[in-house]
C-alpha cells in the first residue's frame, strides 16, 4: 500500500479459512459459502463485491458473530473468532458492523448513540463518553447535531453518526454491509471522501460489502469478486490507485482500466446467478 | 455542514422571504435570524403545545368541529323536540336534558349543583384510575416479557390468547362469586379488558423492533440485561402508549358494564338506576359526562405518551404526519 496512510494500530487481520455454511429452506439446505477462503491483512480497505444474494452478508455475519458457521474457522489477529470448536463467535465491539439501513436508535440522541458502546462497556464514564463522543462528531463534521435525534437527520448524516459510534469503541475491523446502498449519487460521493478521512486518521481495517463496481475500486486496496450462491472468493483485484484518493480518481485512465476488468468478472458471476434466479424462482 | 439555509436576502421575492420569516417568528423555536440549526434553541414542551394549539384555532378544524356538535344537536332536537318521531316519543330533548343539567334543584336530583353528581364523577374516575394503573403495572412487563423471551411466550401467550377473547360481562358471574363485597368485583372487571389490550399491544411493540437495533446494541457490546433497558423498552413504547389509549378506553367501557351490575355508585350505576326509575334526562347527563371523562383520560395518556417520546414527535413532524 502506497505511502501516507498514518496507521495507528496494525489491527484487524482477519483469516477465513474454508468456511461453509448452509441454510435450510423450507426444507432443503442451500449451501451460502462453501469452502470460502480468504485474508484480510490489518489495516486494509477490502470490498467484497458479488451478485445480491451470493452469500456476502452470511460472512459478514459469521465474523461479527451474528450466526455460526458449519466447518472451516475465522480468525481475528491470530485469535480464533469461531471455529470447529465454537461455531459461533461472540460478539464484541472489536468487529461493529455498521448496517445496510442504519442502525442507529432513534430514541437515543446522536450524542447517547455515540456514546453507548463504551458506557454499556463502562468503559468510560458517561460524562467522559459524551466528551470523546463531542469530539469525533466535530472531527467528522457533526457538530451541532449531538442533541438531536437522528430522524432529524438526512440518511447521508445518519451513516456518518452510525460510523462514528462504531469508531468509539476503537474496533481491529469496521464490517460495512452496503452502508450507502440507499444513498443518491451525490451524497454517496461525499461519504466515500469522508470515510476515506476517517479511515487515514485511523488505519482501521475496512471489511466493506457492496454493489457499486465504483464505489468498490474508489475506496478498496483490493477488491475480492465472490461467485454467485455459493459464495467463494472467484477473482481477487489489487488496486494500485495511490491513496490517499480524492474524487478526481474517478475520470483517470488507470480507474477505467481496473473497472473494466473488475466488471468483466463480475458480469459473468450476476448472468449466473440470474439465470439461478429464475430456476429457483 | 450544519448551515444551509439561505440568508434572508437570497430570496428572489422580498414578499416571499418577510412571509417566511413572519412564520419562523411565529413558531416557538425560533431565533431572530432564523439561520443554523445549531443556534436555534429547543422549546419547552409547554411552549410548543401552546403554539399547535394557536395554529389549530387559526385553522378551520375548530369550525368544522363546531359544525358537527351543532348538526348532531340539531338532529336531536329535531327529531325529539320539533317533528316529535314516534319512536323517540320517551326520549328526552336537548332543551330537558339541558334544562336539568343546569338546574340549582333538578327534578331528579342530579345536576351540576349537587354534590351527588360528582360524588358519581369521582367514584367512578378513582374506579377507572386504580383499574388503569394495575392493569399498566402488571400489563407492560407481562407483554415485554411475552415479546422477549421465546419460553415464556410459549407458556403464556396460549392461555393469554384464549382468555382475551372473552367478553368482559361474561366475566361478571364470576367476578361476583370469586370477589368480596361489591367494589373489588367492578375493579377487577375494569381491570381485566384494560391489561390485555396493554399486555398485547406491549408484546407487538416489541416484536415490531428492528432486529438490526438488537445486533447493533450487542455489536456495542450490550448485556442481554443492557438491551432490554436500551433497545427493548423504549423500542416498544410506542405500541405501549397505543396499547394505553385503548386501555383507558376499554376501562371507562368495562367500568360502566360493571357498575351497571354491581356497585352503589358511580356513572353505569347512575345510568341504571335512572333507567329503572325513569329519570331518562338523568341517563342522557350521565352519558354525556362519561364521554367527556373519557376522552380527557384519553388525551391525558396522549400527552404524557408524547413527553415521553419526544423524538418520535420531532420525526413525525418532520415527516409532516401531526
Amino acid at each position: 500500500m502506497n505511502a501516507p496512510v498514518l496507521r495507528t494500530s496494525m489491527r484487524g487481520a482477519i483469516e477465513i479459512y474454508d468456511v461453509v455454511k448452509v441454510f435450510e429452506v423450507r426444507g432443503v439446505c442451500v449451501p451460502a459459502v462453501d469452502h470460502c477462503s480468504f485474508s484480510i491483512r490489518a489495516g486494509e480497505i477490502c470490498m467484497i463485491v458479488g451478485p445480491s444474494g451470493c452469500g456476502k452478508t452470511t460472512l459478514l455475519n459469521a465474523i461479527a458473530g451474528f450466526h455460526g458457521i458449519d466447518s472451516g474457522s475465522i480468525t481475528l489477529d491470530g485469535t480464533l473468532l469461531c471455529g470447529p470448536s465454537q461455531l459461533v463467535a461472540p460478539t464484541g465491539s472489536d468487529r461493529i458492523v455498521v448496517f445496510q439501513n442504519g442502525a442507529l436508535f432513534p430514541w437515543k440522541t446522536n450524542l447517547d448513540n455515540v456514546a453507548f458502546g463504551p458506557i454499556v462497556q463502562k468503559k468510560l464514564s458517561k460524562k467522559e463518553a459524551h466528551e470523546k463522543g463531542s469530539q469525533l462528531l466535530a472531527q467528522a463534521g457533526l457538530s451541532g447535531y449531538e442533541h438531536k435525534y437522528p430522524g432529524e437527520l438526512s440518511s447521508g448524516l445518519q451513516r456518518r453518526v452510525e460510523i462514528v459510534r462504531a469508531l468509539m469503541n476503537d474496533p481491529a475491523v469496521l464490517l460495512l454491509d452496503e452502508p450507502y446502498r440507499a444513498l443518491d449519487a451525490l451524497s454517496k460521493s461525499v461519504m466515500h471522501e469522508a470515510l476515506l478521512e476517517i479511515y487515514y486518521r485511523t488505519g482501521v481495517t475496512i471489511f466493506f460489502i457492496t454493489h457499486d463496481l465504483e464505489e468498490a475500486i474508489f475506496l478498496g486496496h483490493r477488491v475480492v469478486v465472490m461467485t454467485s450462491r455459493p459464495c467463494r472468493p472467484k477473482e481477487s483485484f489489487t488496486i494500485d490507485i495511490p491513496h490517499p484518493r480524492r474524487y478526481e480518481v474517478l475520470t483517470s485512465r488507470r480507474f477505467r482500466e481496473l473497472a473494466a476488468e473488475i466488471s468483466a468478472a463480475v458480469n459473468e458471476e450476476a448472468m449466473k446467478s440470474f439465470t439461478l434466479g429464475e430456476r429457483e424462482g | 455542514m450544519p448551515d444551509a439555509s439561505p440568508g434572508p436576502n437570497k430570496f428572489p421575492r422580498d414578499g416571499v422571504a418577510a412571509e417566511i420569516r413572519a412564520i419562523q417568528s411565529r413558531a416557538p423555536g425560533s431565533s431572530e435570524d432564523c439561520g443554523g440549526t445549531a443556534a436555534r434553541k429547543k422549546p419547552s414542551f409547554l411552549s410548543l403545545r401552546l403554539y399547535y394549539f394557536g395554529r389549530w384555532l387559526r385553522s378551520p378544524k375548530p369550525h368544522l368541529m363546531l359544525l358537527g356538535y351543532a348538526s348532531l344537536l340539531a338532529f336531536w332536537y329535531l327529531s325529539v323536540e320539533v317533528l316529535r318521531l314516534p319512536r323517540f316519543a320517551e326520549m328526552p330533548g336537548p332543551t330537558a336534558v339541558i334544562h336539568e343539567w343546569l338546574s340549582p334543584s333538578p327534578t331528579f336530583g342530579v345536576s351540576i349543583h349537587t354534590p351527588v353528581y360528582y360524588q358519581h364523577i369521582l367514584i367512578s374516575l378513582q374506579r377507572v384510575l386504580i383499574s388503569f394503573a394495575l392493569a399498566t403495572a402488571l400489563g407492560v412487563p407481562t407483554g415485554l416479557l411475552l415479546g422477549w423471551s421465546k419460553t415464556f411466550k410459549d407458556y403464556a401467550f396460549p392461555i393469554f390468547e384464549m382468555l382475551r377473547p372473552i367478553p368482559i360481562l361474561a366475566w361478571v358471574p364470576l367476578a361476583i362469586i370469586m370477589l368480596p363485597g361489591s367494589e373489588l368485583p367492578v375493579l377487577f372487571l375494569t381491570f381485566l379488558a384494560s391489561f390485555f389490550a396493554t399486555a398485547l399491544n406491549t408484546k407487538l411493540g416489541v416484536t415490531s423492533i428492528d432486529p438490526t437495533l438488537v445486533l447493533a446494541a450487542k455489536c456495542l457490546g450490550a448485556s442481554p440485561l443492557q438491551v432490554f433497558r436500551h433497545v427493548i423498552v423504549p423500542g416498544a413504547l410506542p405500541y405501549v402508549f397505543t396499547g394505553l389509549q385503548i386501555s383507558i378506553g376499554v376501562a371507562w367501557f368495562s367500568l360502566v358494564a360493571a357498575e351497571m351490575v354491581s356497585g352503589q355508585f358511580g356513572l353505569g350505576y347512575l345510568i341504571n338506576t335512572s333507567y329503572t326509575m325513569v329519570q331518562y334526562p338523568t341517563i342522557i347527563i350521565a352519558m354525556v359526562t362519561l364521554g367527556a371523562v373519557g376522552f380527557v383520560s384519553s388525551v391525558a395518556v396522549r400527552l404524557i405518551g408524547n413527553w415521553l417520546m419526544d423524538w418520535r414527535g420531532r420525526q413525525l413532524s418532520l415527516d409532516n404526519r401531526r
